[in-house]
């Protein structure tokens, strides 16, 4: 007999395990496409299921909001635009993979194992830095006490900058009137 | 006995993640599409802002996530409408002939 604990660990393991190999394997679909359409249909995916691993991580409150701004307010944004401009889907005309871009994928998995290196050196370790536990950590409450008393000024500098997006797309988006 | 799940692999994912998105951004030549594998970046770092955060018993990285969706909004909005006004230009939004800066 398993006892609870060990039962909810190993719960973790499955969902962090799928919706990890859901996440990769989305992204990679996601930048293989050639319809865009597809492309961003996949990115939504992977946004999901990224959603799932903050869940594992007591991150409740951040994974609505991924749900919430990014699959919901960004990707709507994106397919707008996506069928606003018509897209000529991008042709299998010959030598489409080029050596630069060989030599720039290889470069990047580079990357790959250099952060991969960096992040097995860490020491690790955990601190109790918040004081909060594990559980109540992401709720929104704690989340919300942060925003407001520590980082009350970030979060209005935050709010400016969004009002500057919001003016700024409407302006560029604007037909000029000559 | 299975232990908890270590941190590194949440790092790993974040890292596999984030090489996803930077492949994307140097082979693809569609700019909505580099504009959608720069979000998977962002979100890679995401992931690694909150496992760090979770590990280190700490809040602050939720915050940093927080802030940084709200940054991407911001982009996501001007940077589609940049697009858009880009096509409206030339027609197209293929990075590579956008060369408008070239010298």
């Amino acid at each position: 007999m398993m006892d609870v604990g060990a039962i909810d660990i190993a719960f973790r393991w499955v969902v962090f395990s799928v919706s990890g190999l859901v996440a990769v394997l989305a992204s990679l679909m996601m930048v293989t496409r050639r319809n865009p359409i597809h492309s961003a249909l996949w990115l939504i995916v992977a946004f999901f299921s990224l959603a799932v691993i903050y869940l594992t991580l007591h991150a409740q409150f951040i994974a609505v909001a991924q749900v919430m701004v990014y699959a919901g307010a960004i990707m709507m944004l994106i397919i707008f635009v996506i069928m606003l401009i018509q897209l000529e889907i991008e042709s299998t005309r010959k030598g489409r993979i080029t050596g630069g871009k060989v030599i720039g994928a290889f470069i990047t998995v580079i990357l790959f194992l250099e952060i991969g290196a960096v992040l097995f050196s860490f020491p690790g370790g955990a601190g109790k830095a918040s004081g909060i536990s594990a559980t109540e950590m992401g709720s929104v409450a704690s989340v919300g006490i942060a925003l407001y008393g520590k980082y009350l000024f970030p979060f209005e500098i935050a709010s400016i900058l969004l009002l500057v997006g919001l003016v700024g797309a409407v302006v560029l988006a604007r037909r000029r009137q000559e | 006995m299975l232990q908890e799940i270590p941190t590194s692999l949440y790092f790993a994912l974040s890292a596999a993640l984030f090489t996803i998105g930077a492949i994307g951004v140097i082979t693809r030549r569609n700019a909505i599409i580099v504009f959608m594998c720069i979000e998977l970046m962002l979100n890679g770092a995401n992931l690694a802002f909150i496992a760090a955060g979770s590990m280190l018993g700490s809040i602050d990285g939720m915050v940093f996530v927080f802030f940084i969706m709200t940054v991407a909004a911001a982009e996501a909005a001007i940077g589609l409408a940049i697009f858009v006004l880009i096509f409206r230009q030339k027609g197209t939004i293929n990075v590579d002939e956008i060369n408008l800066l070239k010298g």
